[in-house]
C-alpha cells in the first residue's frame, strides 16, 4: 500500500510542476491574473507531495518491505535502522527522488518566502523550477522507478555497500543536493531575470541567500566527503582529485564566483551579464555533477546505476538544460544593459580577479575531468589524475589565495596602489617570515612551502578588516567574510602539511614487536574477534606512545560483511592537538605477523576545521544580510 | 639482502602471481628500508592508476593487483632504476591508462595547454569589465 502511496504521490506532484509551469507560461504570456495567482500555491503543494513521496520510500526501507524492488536490491532485514534510513538514499532511485523532493522543498520556499522581486520575475522563477522538477519526475517515473514491486517478494534483501554503511550516508547526500538544488534555485531565479528583463540590484539581492546557502551546504557536504573518504578508504588519503569529486568541487567553485560577483551586482551595479553568465555556469555544473555521478559513465562508489538506457535519458536532460539555459542566455543577454564599469585597482577589481581565477580553476577541472571520456569516445584510453590537476590548478590556487588576502583590503570604486602596498605589510611579513622560518628548521617541497607560507598570510590579511573596528559594531556579515577567508587560510595550512611532513611506517608487526611512526612507538598488543549487527571482524589493539605521555589505545579493525560478501578496512584515529594518528589493521602472513599501516599526519585535521570555518562563515554573512535587509524593512514601514 | 628485489621481479613474470589466492608479495604492504629510495617509490606509485579499481592510485588501494603493482615499483626502485624509466616500462605494457600523470603528446596538447589558453580568455574576458584610465 505505501508503494502505491508513494508512487501516486510521485504522479500528483509530476502533474503539478507541468500545471506549475503551464500557470507560468500563461500568465507571463497573456498577463492574465488568474493563472499568476495559481503558480504559488501550486509550487507548495507540489513540494508537499514530493516530500510525501520521499517519505513513502523511508518508510518502505524501515519496514524492510521485500515486495519493493528497490528496498530488495539495496537492504537487508538484519542491517541496523539508521542504514535502512539513509540507504533509502544510498542507491539510484532513492537519490533521484531525493533530488527532486528538496527541489519541490525549495521550489515551495521561495513561493512561501520571496516578497522582494516583481511579481513577474518571480512567476517566471517558479515557472523556471517547475521546468527543471518536470525532467526529474519523468527521469524517475520512466526509468527509475523507485516503488516498483517484486512478485513474488523476496525472504531478505541483498544488503547494502558496506562502505556506505557509516553515518556520513545520513549526512553527505543530503547536504551535497541541498546545495546543489539552491544552486537550480538561483539558476530559476536568473532565468526569470532574463524573462522579465529585469537583471539589476533588485534579482542579485533577491538570488544571494540561495546562492549563500547552496555554498554553505556544498561546503559542508563536500568538507564531510573528504571526512568520510579518508576515514573509511583507509589509506590516509582526503581528496584523490576523482571524478566523482570533481563533480561536486565544480559546481562549489562556480557558486564561489557566482557569490563574489552577485555581492558587485547587489551594491554597485556591476557585472550584470557575467552574474548571470554564472548562474548559468553554475547551474550546468551541478547539472553535470549529478548527472556525470548518475550516468554510471564513471565508476565509482557513486555510480548506482550503470544502465545504458538511462545513460541516454540523463544525457538527454542534460543537453536540453544545459541548451536551453545557454540559449536564453545567448537569446537575452543583448538586452542586459552594460553594468557600470570602475577601475583596476578596487575592490570590484579584486572581485574580478577572483571570478576569472576561479573560473579558470574551475575550467581546468571541467577538462580534465572530462577529458579522458572525450579521449575514449576517439579511441584512446588514457587517465588524467591528482599530478594533472596539482601541476594545473596550484600555481593558480596559489595566486587566488594572494588574490584572496588583498581583495577585502581594497576600497570600493577605486583605490590607490602604494596606500595598499602600506596595508599590505603585514601579511607580507607573515608570508615572508613563514617561508624562511620552514626552509632554515624543516625545508618542504615547493608547492607545501608556497601554500604554508601564503597560508600564514592569507591568515593575518583576513583578519585585518576588523582591526580599528569596534567588534560589537562590526556587521556580521563582515565577520563572516572574516571567517571564510580565515578557513581557507586553515584549511591550506592543513593540506601543506599533511603533504609535507606525513610520516608513514608499513609493515608486517609480531604481537608486541614495537613499531616507530614520526614520534609515536606503536605496539601490537593483541588481535580478538568482534562480531556487529551483520558484520563480524577481526579486531586489533594497539597501544601509542609519545615519549613519557601516556599511552593510547587504537583498534583497527578488518570488518567481513556477508551481505553483500565484503572486507573493509575500519581505520582507527587517535585525534591529537597538533595530529591525527592513522591506524590501518591489514592481513596475517603464514609467520603469524599482522599487516599495520601507521600514519602520523601533522595538523591534518586543519583541513576540514577551515571547510567547517568557511561554512560557518557563509552562515554568519547570511545571517547578517538577513537581519540587515529585516531592519530596512522595518525603517521603511515605520517611515 | 641485496638478492631478493630481483626474486620478486622474477615472481612478479610468472603466472602464479595473477591468481588472487596467492599471499599478496612482501613488498606490497612493507616499505624499502631506504627513506629516501620509499619516497621515490611512493611518489611514482601515488601516480600509477590500479587499472582493475575504481579510480584509485595503487598507492591507495586494497586490491591484489594495486599490491602487485606496489612490489613491483618497490623492486624496481630498490634495484637502482629511475622512476621515469619504471612509468615508462608499465606505460608500454599497460598503456597511457596506467599513468594518472599524461604524457604531453599528440592525443594530450589540448589538456595540457588549456590551463593557458582558460587564462589568456578570461584575461580578455575580464578587461571589458574595467573602465579605461585614458577617460
Amino acid at each position: 500500500m505505501t508503494a502505491e502511496f508513494g508512487l501516486a504521490a510521485l504522479w500528483l506532484a509530476a502533474a503539478l510542476a507541468a500545471l506549475q509551469l503551464a500557470m507560468a507560461a500563461l500568465g507571463l504570456l497573456r498577463g492574465q491574473a488568474a493563472p499568476i495567482a495559481a503558480v504559488r500555491p501550486i509550487a507548495i503543494v507540489q513540494g508537499a507531495l514530493a516530500a510525501l513521496a520521499m517519505a513513502a520510500l523511508i518508510a518502505l526501507f524501515l519496514a524492510s518491505d521485500m515486495s519493493v524492488k528497490l528496498v530488495v536490491e539495496n537492504s537487508h532485514s538484519a542491517k541496523p535502522w539508521i542504514y535502512k534510513f539513509a540507504g533509502a538514499w544510498g542507491n539510484h532511485e532513492g537519490s533521484m527522488l531525493l533530488w527532486v523532493t528538496i527541489l519541490g522543498l525549495a521550489g515551495g520556499a521561495v513561493a512561501i518566502l520571496e516578497r522582494r522581486l516583481p511579481a513577474a520575475t518571480l512567476i517566471a522563477t517558479l515557472g523556471a523550477q517547475a521546468g527543471i522538477a518536470l525532467g526529474f519526475y519523468a527521469f524517475l517515473l520512466f526509468a527509475s522507478n523507485p516503488f516498483a514491486r517484486l512478485s513474488p517478494a523476496a525472504r531478505d534483501g541483498l544488503g547494502l555497500n558496506p562502505l556506505l554503511q557509516d553515518p556520513g550516508l545520513a549526512f553527505h547526500p543530503p547536504t551535497l543536493y541541498i546545495g546543489y538544488v539552491g544552486i537550480s534555485v538561483a539558476f530559476s531565479f536568473a532565468v526569470g531575470a532574463l524573462v522579465t528583463r529585469d537583471v539589476g540590484p533588485a534579482f542579485a539581492k533577491a538570488m544571494r541567500p540561495w546562492v549563500l546557502g547552496a555554498w554553505i551546504f556544498l561546503t559542508l557536504g563536500i568538507t564531510a566527503g573528504s571526512y568520510w573518504a579518508y576515514y573509511e578508504l583507509g589509506w590516509g588519503g582526503w581528496w584523490f582529485w576523482d571524478p566523482v569529486e570533481n563533480a561536486s568541487l565544480m559546481p562549489w567553485l562556480a557558486a564561489t564566483a557566482l557569490l563574489h560577483s552577485v555581492t558587485v551586482l547587489a551594491t554597485r551595479d556591476g557585472l550584470r551579464a557575467w552574474t548571470v553568465m554564472l548562474a548559468v555556469v553554475a547551474f550546468s555544473m551541478s547539472m553535470i555533477g549529478t548527472f556525470l555521478v548518475r550516468s554510471g559513465i564513471l565508476t565509482s562508489v557513486h555510480a548506482f546505476a550503470v544502465d545504458p538506457e538511462r545513460g541516454a535519458f540523463i544525457l538527454a536532460l542534460l543537453v536540453i538544460y544545459i541548451g536551453g539555459a545557454l540559449a536564453l542566455f545567448a537569446a537575452r543577454i543583448g538586452t542586459v544593459r552594460a553594468g557600470t564599469t570602475f577601475e583596476l585597482v578596487s575592490r570590484e577589481g579584486g572581485l574580478v580577479l577572483n571570478n576569472l581565477l576561479l573560473s579558470v580553476i574551475l575550467g581546468i577541472v571541467l577538462i580534465g575531468t572530462l577529458y579522458p571520456l572525450v579521449a575514449a569516445g576517439f579511441g584512446v584510453q588514457l587517465s588524467v589524475g591528482p599530478p594533472f590537476f596539482n601541476k594545473a590548478a596550484g600555481p593558480i590556487a596559489l595566486a587566488l589565495v594572494m588574490a584572496m588576502a588583498v581583495g577585502p583590503l581594497l576600497r570600493w570604486r577605486r583605490d590607490d596602489a602604494g596606500a595598499l602596498l602600506d596595508r599590505l605589510i603585514w601579511p607580507i611579513a607573515a608570508t615572508g617570515f613563514t617561508g624562511a622560518a620552514l626552509i632554515v628548521l624543516a625545508p618542504p617541497g615547493l608547492l607545501p612551502l608556497f601554500g604554508l607560507s601564503l597560508a600564514a598570510g592569507l591568515a593575518v590579511a583576513s583578519v585585518l578588516p576588523l582591526i580599528g573596528r569596534n567588534p560589537w559594531r562590526t556587521p556580521l556579515f563582515i565577520w563572516g567574510m572574516v571567517v571564510a577567508h580565515l578557513g581557507i587560510a586553515v584549511s591550506l595550512a592543513g593540506m601543506a602539511c599533511d603533504s609535507a611532513y606525513t610520516a608513514e611506517t608499513l609493515v608486517a608487526a609480531r604481537i608486541a614487536e614495537p613499531v616507530r611512526v614520526g614520534p609515536y612507538v606503536v605496539r601490537l598488543d593483541g588481535i580478538k574477534p568482534v562480531v556487529g549487527d551483520n558484520w563480524s571482524a577481526l579486531e586489533a589493539r594497539l597501544s601509542a606512545r609519545r615519549g613519557d605521555d601516556a599511552a593510547i589505545v587504537l583498534r583497527p579493525q578488518s570488518r567481513y560483511f556477508s551481505d553483500p560478501v565484503t572486507t573493509t578496512s575500519e581505520s582507527a584515529i587517535a585525534t591529537r592537538w597538533d595530529g591525527q594518528l592513522y591506524t590501518v589493521l591489514g592481513q596475517s602472513d603464514a609467520q603469524g605477523r599482522w599487516q599495520l599501516r601507521l600514519w602520523w599526519k601533522p595538523f591534518v585535521t586543519l583541513i576540514w576545521l577551515g571547510g567547517a570555518l568557511i561554512a560557518l562563515g557563509g552562515a554568519l554573512s547570511l545571517v547578517g544580510r538577513w537581519r540587515r535587509e529585516r531592519r530596512a524593512a522595518v525603517r521603511e514601514a515605520l517611515a | 639482502m641485496r638478492r631478493w628485489p630481483w626474486l620478486a621481479i622474477v615472481l612478479l613474470a610468472t603466472p602464479a602471481l595473477a591468481d588472487p589466492v596467492t599471499p599478496p608479495a612482501r613488498l606490497a604492504y612493507t616499505q624499502l628500508r631506504d627513506p629516501a629510495q620509499e619516497a621515490q617509490a611512493r611518489a611514482l606509485m601515488a601516480t600509477l592508476r590500479c587499472v582493475v579499481c575504481q579510480g584509485q592510485s595503487i598507492a591507495d588501494s586494497d586490491a591484489s593487483m594495486a599490491g602487485d603493482m606496489r612490489a613491483l615499483v618497490r623492486s624496481r626502485i630498490a634495484a637502482g632504476e629511475r622512476p621515469e624509466a619504471i612509468r615508462t616500462w608499465l606505460v608500454a605494457r599497460y598503456g597511457d591508462y596506467v599513468t594518472y600523470d599524461p604524457p604531453f603528446g599528440a592525443a594530450t596538447w589540448p589538456l595540457w595547454l588549456a590551463p593557458i589558453a582558460l587564462l589568456a580568455v578570461g584575461a580578455a574576458v575580464a578587461r571589458s569589465s574595467f573602465r579605461r584610465r585614458a577617460r
